[in-house]
């Protein structure tokens, strides 16, 4: 594998990520427990989705065949998508949707406070806009870990149960492969391994005050980086790309 | 004072367009009149969420899936400032909401058909916008200051979402034929139940004449839906697209465009629940409501924790 491929499917691995979160958020807009919140929501998803199109469209210029964010996000297949197996699993309820976004948002935190300082200029740039963002996506859905994990006794239920669930696809963003080796040699990248005792820390001291237990003896599913997702992001990638799938070719 | 002479006091404010804030003295059927009115309002701006978020996850293409999200989010906004309008009168929003569940509040009506191709966000955007603008501008000048002050934030919004939803119809209009007859479909769709958003006419309107005296409405249903006629006609010459009409056409005499009657028994129809997507917008709005009511108790039940927690600390 070049360094531009490996580049490509890394930059594909950020934009799906960012795009397949975004779409599941939007499931949520005119249905949220309560106005602000719908709002709020909206927000995360409307940042996420801007993050995936600056991603896709760099994809889409590294790998020099002239496909652009649209092509890549309507056009592939489940088995062209890099996005983590966490991001594309349903959004239950509030506490699924929660849990969801902690797990991720603190290492997406942890990941771009490092791809700032990328050795890929384009790369350190996306990075750094994201990150004012995705900052405050920390602090949103680490809140909510609290203001639910120590809410009332059906919250606290609710949110051990989506965390138990979910903490299973916790993992599989610090499991190294050829790619991240390669981007993380080139500098263009951060060695996964040095983030990993991090985001334990600190998903950790928030479980604690949200007085949650992270569930012990889980194994941890992994593959949505290579390809091999649930059964979830077909459908996802069916209501997603029907109008380009039904009428292809055409300007919308 | 008697009451005779607050009631004259009153209408010579209105008379000498002082605006009517909150702390003043006011009728109380002006007050009622005014929480209908607007939380109706209220309510018209969530539900409308639905139709259009109907879409959000289909959008075409990134961009189009950003700006109707945010565009939906602007309705979530509207909402909001317009319950907080209201409840300058002393309804809460709770019991607004809960009027709504219950089926004791309307909401427009033109949000119970369904959304069911991309082309009806266009149409949407062009022309439900379109007519709210028609009203909401109108409302910038309304006698009541909270109601008038939330109508120009949103007037600004609203302004930016119809030339959105025209971008879309232009944009399918000079595309393919099969893309072109879609947004001829969704404006054939839209196009009456649009019109019938500025309610009845104003010989079968029970609400006008005190709305006008009071100054809350500045121009009568009639006047506000020939205005958007007048308006919109040329804008779909311009798509080249046929507004499903055949007594539609200008009368130079009046300076204005004729247009057919109205199928008032579908008005009725709708208003009354039988509308294509009445109970399903409510049941949408009532599992919303219920589904959330664990994160709301438990989102006050740990403010108030804390709040006990920092008196502790502070003893
Ligand atoms: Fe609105
Ligand atoms: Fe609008």
């Amino acid at each position: 594998m070049t360094q531009q491929e490996a580049l490509f499917q890394y930059l594909l691995r950020l934009g799906d990520n960012a795009l397949i979160l975004g779409q599941r958020l939007s499931e949520w807009c005119g249905h949220a427990p309560v106005l602000e919140q719908d709002i709020a929501i909206t927000n995360l998803a409307l940042d996420l989705i801007g993050q995936a199109r600056n991603w896709l469209t760099l994809a889409g210029e590294v790998e020099g065949k002239g496909r652009n964010e649209d092509q890549l996000a309507y056009l592939r297949d489940a088995r062209d998508f890099h996005n983590l197996l966490l991001v594309e699993q349903p959004n239950e309820d509030w506490a699924h949707t929660i849990v969801r976004q902690f797990l991720f948002d603190q290492f997406n935190y942890l990941l771009h406070n490092e791809l700032q300082h990328s050795t890929d200029e384009r790369v350190a740039a996306i990075a750094a806009k994201s990150l004012k963002e995705i900052k405050y996506h920390l602090k949103y859905s680490s809140e909510w870990m609290v203001r639910l994990g120590d809410g009332t006794e059906e919250s606290h239920n609710r949110m051990q149960r989506a965390l138990d669930a979910l903490w299973r696809y916790s993992s599989e963003a610090f499991l190294t492969d050829e790619i991240d080796q390669l981007m993380a040699e080139a500098g263009i990248g951060p060695d996964l391994h040095k983030l990993e005792p991090l985001y334990h820390q600190y998903v950790a001291q928030v479980l604690d005050e949200a007085t949650l237990q992270p569930p012990t003896d889980t194994y941890m599913q992994r593959g949505g980086k290579q390809g091999l997702h649930t059964e979830f992001l077909g459908y996802i990638l069916a209501e997603m790309q029907f109008l380009q799938r039904a009428y292809p070719n055409m300007q919308w | 004072m008697s009451r005779e002479e607050l009631e004259k006091r009153f209408q010579e404010k209105i008379d000498a367009e002082i605006k009517i804030e909150p702390k003043d003295w006011m009728p109380e059927r002006y007050r009622r009149n005014l929480i209908r009115q607007i939380s109706q309002h209220a309510h018209s701006e969530v539900v409308g969420m639905l139709p259009e978020g109907n879409w959000i996850t289909r959008a075409p293409t990134l961009r189009r899936k950003v700006a109707l999200l945010a565009k939906v989010q602007d309705e979530a906004g509207h909402g909001l400032y317009l319950y907080s309008a209201a409840e300058t009168l002393g309804i809460s929003r709770e019991e607004m909401i809960e009027q709504l569940l219950s089926g004791k509040a309307k909401y427009s009506s033109i949000f119970n058909y369904p959304t069911l191709t991309w082309a009806d966000i266009g149409a949407i955007g062009w022309l439900v916008d379109g007519a709210a603008i028609m009203n909401q501008v109108m409302l910038t000048r309304t006698s009541y200051g909270p109601y008038a002050r939330a109508m120009v934030r949103i007037c600004k919004e609203e302004s930016f979402h119809q030339r959105q939803g025209y971008e879309i119809m232009l944009t399918l209009a000079r595309g393919t034929e099969v893309q072109r007859q879609m947004a001829q479909d969704a404006l054939n769709r839209w196009w009456w139940p649009a019109l019938m958003m500025f309610g009845p006419s104003d010989k079968d309107s029970v609400h006008t004449a005190e709305s006008m005296k009071w100054k809350i409405k500045r121009k009568t249903n009639d006047e506000l839906r020939q205005q958007f006629v007048d308006v919109t006609v040329p804008q779909a010459e311009y798509l080249g697209l046929t507004i499903p009409d055949p007594d539609l056409k200008w009368n130079e005499a009046r300076g204005h465009y004729d247009f057919g009657e109205i199928d008032w028994e579908e008005f009725w129809r709708v208003v009354k629940g039988n509308g294509p997507c009445n109970h399903l917008r409510m049941k949408a709005r009532r599992e919303a409501h219920e589904k959330g009511a664990w994160v709301r108790e438990a989102a006050l039940a740990y403010a108030e924790k804390r709040r006990q927690r920092q008196q502790q600390k502070a003893s």
